[in-house]
């Protein structure tokens, strides 16, 4: 029981910090130990990074794949299928939820990729530096119209979002704080951008123009000087404020879901104790937000919320790609695979506004919860996938299964899954219709993969399922 | 007003992306069309004229089949004012009515609630789109979502034998059954019994059907086929939604808006001779609508996010003709390189609501609108 208890745990991090894993890897986990996991998870680049050739090779048009989707999707979801390094991914899907950029009005999937290419790099590191970075990333730069922003005519957009959506939240800063952030990061624009027509797309580069640049006297959340950017983003990550705002979003992206982001101003975190765990480990490191996922991640309170996290759409997609396996090249028809999350409410590098996505329940209605089970259900149905195959494998070699023991085989391989005692009768009953299950013989063997495939369809499709 | 007693049906069709204006009903006498669409204006012998002033792009010719017989209403310069020129923000406020404030439900939802406050069919609204649109979303409003094919519409579609299939749904059902108080499951169960019921409903409407009417392979045809069907089965559908894009033709809009709007225009004609065929045609208005139109002088090879656009309006009942003023082009009377929107769209919506649906405009407008007369 302890041991199925530690497989429970594993399955859970690499859940949260990763998109699941299959039972042998959670074995091999678990012999290696949970805080072990946890550092190699935290130091993605003791693993090898993910093969670009291949991808180039199947899918030449997702190395520069302009403003059209889906190529832009199928790159993104090539990594995040195949990489070695979940967490990673995990955190460049974080980052990207919080400085939500889109291509929507970036029309450029080659700059949102970078950027992408810059959350795994940095994702983990220095949370000040990465703010500088995406304060002089020019894909951010122009989402949010900061070339706009001149020394003689302010445009707020980014100054704005910095504080309300980046950094702050709603209620940490006044309106004029607002005008003189902006004003600092007059003169942050990019070099003009090479027409795209004859040669197709450049690069973008930031550009400091100090010509353009306001560089009189501000009054910045109880500061003066003569600030620039950096100064603004200097003051930012040392306000309470911020850390409370960063680990509250690391808190509804690992732990348990929160009310959206614009609530955070009046409701309160469901576990602030929780919060201030990570807030100190925040400040102590100086914003290093590896040393805050440590913390998270060796918890109680994430121990204990199994099951307690809506899975976004990209978790779902992904988790379910990796878990029956064999969708590790990206051949033809790939891009409709790498549109599934948009097609249940998340189109990846296309987040719906600067607020990203909003996230726990509001993932699910009619149509996306239709879209997430039918499309889980169709992958783990599949006996030929090497997933599926692996759960068939190892119910086969406890020899005939009762319905009860047909059910919690497939609950304990596919998760474990806990689920409710109604759900669980519910799905005995339907075994119960089917009888004992058994691959003696040759006929025996093909009704019951094909059992095994139905109970898992059905798993899927619980309630219960929906969570991670 | 319907001369039947059926009841009216609204068939929405959303143009995504931000529909260009100016390339759609084209000012061909005036001399600043010309001037600003130096490289995606439509040459003048292209331009399907249907007045003395205005032309369809030349991919519309089925669009101007339904002018000439008088049954196509367009609005202009429909809009509201300080458009955020964002897709996201400009079709949030389309769908909620909502310019100042993120908006929690959308126009349609709330007609849907009137028409059946105590959820007795969960179809009254269909959307044939890959995500529910924001204009359907009301609090405790079911929405039956057709992502694929109307045949294979419901949960767990690779689970075909009969009787199997018969078991497992009604395991769906039992598990799904929702325990009031219990939040988020509660939430799940409801969502998911209102699915698996529209999937019930509705799985009878494709094998009713049978029609003489080809429709194109494209995605728009393949919607409004699936709406016909579901409004032939006669399931007490009242809102119908589909969407068409993208529309954000900020590079090579030529081929690319007219290859749109051929797609659109060819569904929209299959669709609506399907309807008379069927003897359906007479209860349904359509409405076209886009997030905004285009910036007026193009950039090069497309057209950048702009503000007021064009409304269109089809149906038997559609008086046919020009609505509200088309704005003028005129450097000096543009907003930030805009056409500035002579008609809210929110008289448009008052119009449909009232005279069309037969629901109070003012609380889901948020106010008084002017109406316009497109309807008999």
């Amino acid at each position: 029981m302890a041991y199925q208890e530690d497989i429970a745990l594993m399955a859970h991090l690499m859940r949260r910090a990763g998109f699941g894993a299959g039972r042998d890897e959670l074995e091999a986990r678990v012999a290696k130990g949970y805080q072990a996991t946890v550092e190699e998870l935290l130091h993605p680049e003791t693993q090898p990074a993910v093969d670009d050739y291949t991808l180039l090779r199947y899918q030449p048009a997702a190395l520069l794949p302009g403003g059209q989707p889906p190529m832009g999707n199928v790159n993104i979801m090539y990594h995040l299928v195949n990489t070695k390094r979940p967490l990673e991914e995990k955190m460049a899907l974080f980052w990207h939820h919080v400085f939500a950029t889109g291509n929507s009005k970036v029309d450029n999937y080659d700059q949102l990729l970078s950027q992408i290419g810059l959350f795994r790099e940095r994702g983990m590191g220095d949370y000040r530096a990465l703010l500088l970075t995406i304060a002089r990333n020019p894909t951010m730069i122009f989402w949010l119209d900061n070339n706009e922003n001149h020394g003689t005519a302010v445009n707020e957009n980014w100054g704005r979002e910095l504080l309300e959506l980046f950094s702050l939240g709603v209620g940490a800063y006044t309106e004029k704080d607002v005008r003189e952030a902006s004003r600092a990061f007059t003169g942050w624009t990019f070099e003009t951008k090479i027409p795209r027509l004859p040669y197709g797309r450049f690069p973008w580069k930031f550009e400091y123009r100090p010509e353009d640049h306001d560089d009189g006297e501000k009054e910045f959340l109880g500061h003066r000087g003569r600030f620039n950017g950096e100064d603004i983003i200097d003051i930012v990550v040392e306000q309470p404020a911020c850390a409370r705002f960063v680990c509250r979003h690391l808190y509804n992206f690992f732990v348990a879901d929160e009310p959206q982001v614009p609530a955070w101003s009046i409701e309160a975190p469901r576990d602030q104790k929780a919060i201030d765990t990570l807030t100190a480990a925040f400040r102590q490191s100086r914003f290093d937000i590896r040393s805050v996922l440590r913390v998270l991640f060796n918890s109680s309170f994430f121990k204990e919320a199994r099951f307690k996290h809506l899975k976004s759409p990209a978790e779902v997609v992904v988790g379910s790609l990796r878990f029956v396996g064999g969708q590790e090249l990206p051949r033809p028809g790939y891009g409709d695979l790498s549109m599934q999350p948009a097609y249940m409410g998340q189109d990846l590098l296309n987040p719906p506004s600067v607020e990203g996505w909003h996230t726990g329940p509001e993932w699910i209605n009619s149509g996306s919860l239709m879209a997430r089970i039918n499309f889980v259900a169709s992958l783990v149905g599949d006996p030929s996938l090497p997933g599926v195959r692996a759960i068939i494998d190892r119910l086969k070699s406890k020899g005939s299964l009762s319905p009860e023991q047909l059910v919690d085989g497939c609950l304990d391989l596919l998760g474990p899954v806990e689920v409710s005692a109604e759900t669980r009768q519910e799905l005995v009953a339907q075994a119960k219709e089917w009888g004992q299950t058994g691959w003696a013989s040759e006929t025996s063997a093909k009704t019951a993969d094909k059992r095994v495939g139905e109970m898992l369809q059905l798993i899927v499709a619980t309630r219960e399922y929906q969570f991670a | 007003m319907p001369a039947t007693q059926k009841a009216p049906v609204l068939v929405t069709l959303q143009l995504s992306g931000g529909n260009d204006y100016l390339n759609t009903v084209i000012p061909f006498n005036d001399p600043l069309y010309r001037d600003n669409r130096p490289a995606v204006g439509i040459p003048d012998d292209k331009i399907l004229k249907f007045d003395k002033t205005y032309g369809f792009n030349p991919s519309m010719a089925p669009l101007k089949k339904v002018w000439d017989q008088g049954k196509l209403a367009i609005v202009h310069g429909v809009g509201y004012p300080n458009s955020p020129r964002s897709h996201f923000r400009s079709m949030d406020i389309w769908h909620t009515c909502e310019p100042e404030k993120v908006g929690t439900q959308g126009w349609l939802g709330q007609v849907a609630r009137e028409y059946d406050p105590k959820k007795e069919n969960v179809v009254t609204t269909v959307s044939f789109g890959p995500s529910l649109f924001r204009a359907l979303v009301a609090p405790g409003v079911p929405v039956a979502c057709v992502a694929g094919p109307l045949e294979k519409y419901g949960f767990l579609p690779n689970i075909q034998e009969r009787t199997q299939r018969l078991q497992v749904l009604d395991r769906f059902a039992k598990m799904y059954s929702p325990v009031a108080g219990s939040g988020v499951m509660e939430y799940l169960g409801t969502t998911g019994l209102d699915s698996l019921k529209g999937a019930d409903i509705l799985k009878v409407a494709p094998q009713k059907y049978a029609s003489t009417v080809k429709y194109p392979d494209t995605p728009i045809a393949r919607k409004l086929k699936g709406i016909a069907q579901v409004h032939f089965a006669d399931l007490g559908s009242r809102i119908f939604y589909c969407d068409h894009g993208s529309f954000d033709t900020h590079a090579g809009q030529n081929p690319g808006h007219g290859n749109l709007w051929a797609a659109v225009c060819e569904g929209l004609e299959a669709f609506m001779a399907d309807l008379r065929e069927h003897d359906h045609s007479d209860n349904v208005l359509i409405l076209l609508f886009s997030e905004f139109g285009r910036r007026v002088h193009d950039n090069g090879s497309g057209t950048d996010h702009g503000a007021a656009g064009p409304v269109f309006l089809m149906g038997d009942h559609v008086k046919g003709g020009h609505y509200g003023e088309y704005p003028s082009l005129k450097a000096e009377k543009l907003v930030q390189g805009d056409l500035n929107p002579s008609t809210d769209f929110r008289s448009v919506y008052s119009t449909i609501l009232e005279k069309w649906l037969k629901v109070n405009p003012n609380s889901i407008t948020g106010g008084r609108f002017e109406q316009t007369a497109f309807l008999n």
